[in-house]
């Protein structure tokens, strides 16, 4: 169903006729709106967990809409106005308070960071529950994880920016952890920080990462995601290739064109997710604190850290697991396999195509044990993800070290509790319910 | 490409060297902008030493100075404060300052301090570069553990340090907190970052 053997457009004689047939003869319109919209077919059976993908294609585009015009006002520079404040954060503050409509534009991005990881943790989860990593679309979650990955940097080199105590300490902190590494770490910080310390040339540098270098390359892979995708067809709640019963025209029995009808369902999900998004950034874009970190509120002071720091929410599920490895292996630091075990949590959903070795693909054709784990490992990851904005207590400590075991047994045991699990018999055709 | 199955050899080679001539060009190219990424002249040179004025500090008084962009902490211990440190050697870490690069060997004591009494202190956690609060008074009253005898607690991971500086055991921070260079200009004024007067 790619984009490629679609006929040229002829034009019916009209003045727009015309047109499109002269841009047609130069280039694929026709055929990738054909291929890619009005004649890609998708399963007729998504439900509301099939919204994600557009939702976070959506809010992809306000972050960057957004960053656009933020930046005509932003200066990523650490050095005091003649106040005593540094310009940077004094520019987030000209922003809020004097450029017209400067506040909602920033609202906008900030609530839009905390939005597209929720969006995006919705959207892993349904190709979890699903199996959507399944063959034959194991390269399409491989380019969702590189975007996962991308995403996470953005949102830290971005978080920097204010230049806020939170900011400023937090990336102290984790530009430090690359100091754990053996033998290469210290000099690996002072190339991340270009400087001895987070300062001026920290900023500037994550200022160019976050407005231009990794938002190329995520819009890069989300091409390359959307071409994969369409490339094999979608996935769908029951986990049936759809392509195996297709009609005398080539056509999946069960497909339905994208555009109109995926088109117009989804406009109902924006219109929700817009409802909520609107809602948090007129009347709650801290997010109780968790949006925002009230020490950012604060310029970044070098010399005082505040009393507690905690990442955004969105990371504190690594977070915790980075703070609950407190032994040390093999000679090395507790804190490099802190970090090691950190990076790995992240990177281990890379390896789910080949981990999963169930012989059907939905949930809703797999039995207990698979409910049962994949119900824990959500629980694992909210008890973690609280955990990261608490300070450090031994209770919690303890918890999550329970956690952060179960989280990686989920994964690593998953070749086998997935194939030990009963399954039902998956019908023929796609069932709507 | 025309002559299938007729490899031309030569031609083939050339193509290799080509590339490979051409990928040490590309990776050559890296070099300028990896090392763009390194400190400039600029950030290396701003480590300029900094002149403190100590006359000021009362007994039990911290002050806070910035040098290369670090807290240092100048602290008038009191004759209490450092009655503790004899008592926690058991307790610490590295409790004769051995690990060489934390300190100056003239700093290598048993109060770890050219001046008994005044503490020179690069005031950044060692484990992840947060700056510790300081909880000088003993006992529970400022949140910390009854049997406490003051000094600092880093509120990142919660690693504690005595008066001199010093990192309690099996904490996140694996050594103790650095002592910078220093040098008594005269008993009212000290040199942080160099070890010799006019150097």
């Amino acid at each position: 169903m790619a984009a490629g053997n679609y006929e040229k457009y002829k034009s019916d004689g009209s003045l727009g006729g015309n047109l499109l047939e002269w841009v047609d003869a130069r280039f694929p319109a026709t055929s990738m709106w054909k291929g890619h919209l009005s004649e890609y077919y998708a399963p007729k059976n998504f439900n509301f967990w099939y919204f994600f993908g557009s939702l976070a294609l959506l809010v992809l585009v306000i972050q960057i809409v957004t960053g656009i015009f933020l930046v005509m006002h932003y200066k990523p520079d650490a050095a005091l106005n003649a106040a005593g404040v540094p310009i940077a954060f004094a520019s987030v503050e000209y922003i809020m308070r004097d450029v017209p409509g400067g506040w909602l534009i920033r609202y906008m991005h900030s609530t839009g960071a905390s939005a597209f990881f929720i969006v995006v943790y919705l959207h892993m989860f349904r190709g979890l529950i699903y199996g959507s990593y399944r063959k034959p679309r194991e390269l399409t979650w491989l380019f969702g994880v590189g975007i996962f990955l991308v995403l996470m940097g953005e949102a830290f080199f971005g978080y920097l920016l204010p230049w806020g105590q939170m900011s400023y300490w937090g990336a102290q902190v984790i530009v430090n952890l690359f100091g754990a590494i053996p033998v290469v770490g210290n000099d690996l910080s002072i190339l991340v920080r270009g400087d001895f310390v987070v300062g001026d040339a920290t900023l500037n540098r994550f200022f160019s990462f976050h407005v231009i270098a990794f938002p190329l390359v995520l819009l890069g892979l989300v091409a390359a995601h959307v071409l994969a995708l369409h490339e094999t067809g979608s996935n769908n709640p029951d986990g049936i290739e759809i392509k195996a019963n297709k009609d005398e025209n080539g056509i999946p029995r069960d497909g339905i064109p994208f555009h109109p009808y995926y088109t117009v369902k989804d406009i109902v999900g924006v219109v929700v997710f817009l409802m909520a998004f609107s809602a948090i950034m007129f009347f709650a874009p801290e997010g109780a604190g968790l949006f925002l970190e009230t020490p950012n509120f604060y310029p970044a002071d070098p010399l005082k850290t505040p009393l507690h720091i905690a990442p955004v929410w969105y990371f504190t599920p690594y977070y915790s697991i980075l703070r609950a490895i407190v032994w040390n292996f093999f000679g090395l630091d507790a804190k490099f396999w802190g970090v090691v075990a950190m990076g790995a949590s992240v990177v281990i959903f890379a390896f789910l195509p080949w981990l999963d070795r169930s012989p059907v693909k939905s949930i809703r054709y797999r039995g207990p044990i698979t409910k049962v784990m994949i119900t824990l490992f959500v629980i694992c990851f909210f008890i973690l993800g609280y955990l990261g904005t608490q300070a450090p207590s031994p209770m919690g400590e303890l918890v999550s070290q329970i956690c952060t075991v179960f989280y990686f047994g989920f994964f690593l045991g998953m070749p086998w509790w997935s194939r030990m699990d009963k399954f039902k018999p998956v019908p023929e055709r796609l069932t709507t319910k | 490409m025309s002559n299938q199955g007729k490899m031309d050899c030569g031609r083939r080679r050339l193509i290799v060297a080509t590339a490979a001539v051409g990928g040490v060009g590309a990776v050559a190219a890296l070099v300028p902008f990896v090392s763009s990424l390194l400190p400039s002249e600029r950030a290396k040179a701003a480590g300029a030493p900094v002149e403190v004025d100590i006359s000021k500090i009362e007994p039990g008084q911290m002050i806070t100075v910035e040098w290369r962009g670090k807290p240092v902490w100048i602290i008038n211990r009191t004759k209490e404060m450092l009655e503790t440190l004899p008592k926690l050697d058991g307790q610490m870490a590295d409790p004769k300052s051995e690990v060489a690069s934390q300190q100056p060997a003239y700093a290598a004591n048993a109060t770890r301090s050219v001046k008994e009494n005044l503490l020179v202190v690069v005031g950044i956690c060692t484990h992840l570069g947060c700056s510790p609060s300081s909880k000088f008074k003993a006992g529970a009253e400022e949140g910390m553990s009854a049997d406490w005898l003051g000094g600092f607690l880093c509120p990142c991971h919660g690693s504690t340090f005595d008066f001199a500086g010093r990192v309690y055991k099996a904490k996140p921070a694996p050594t103790n907190l650095e002592v910078p260079p220093h040098v008594y200009l005269s008993d009212a004024r000290i040199l942080i970052g160099e070890d010799k007067k006019g150097a």
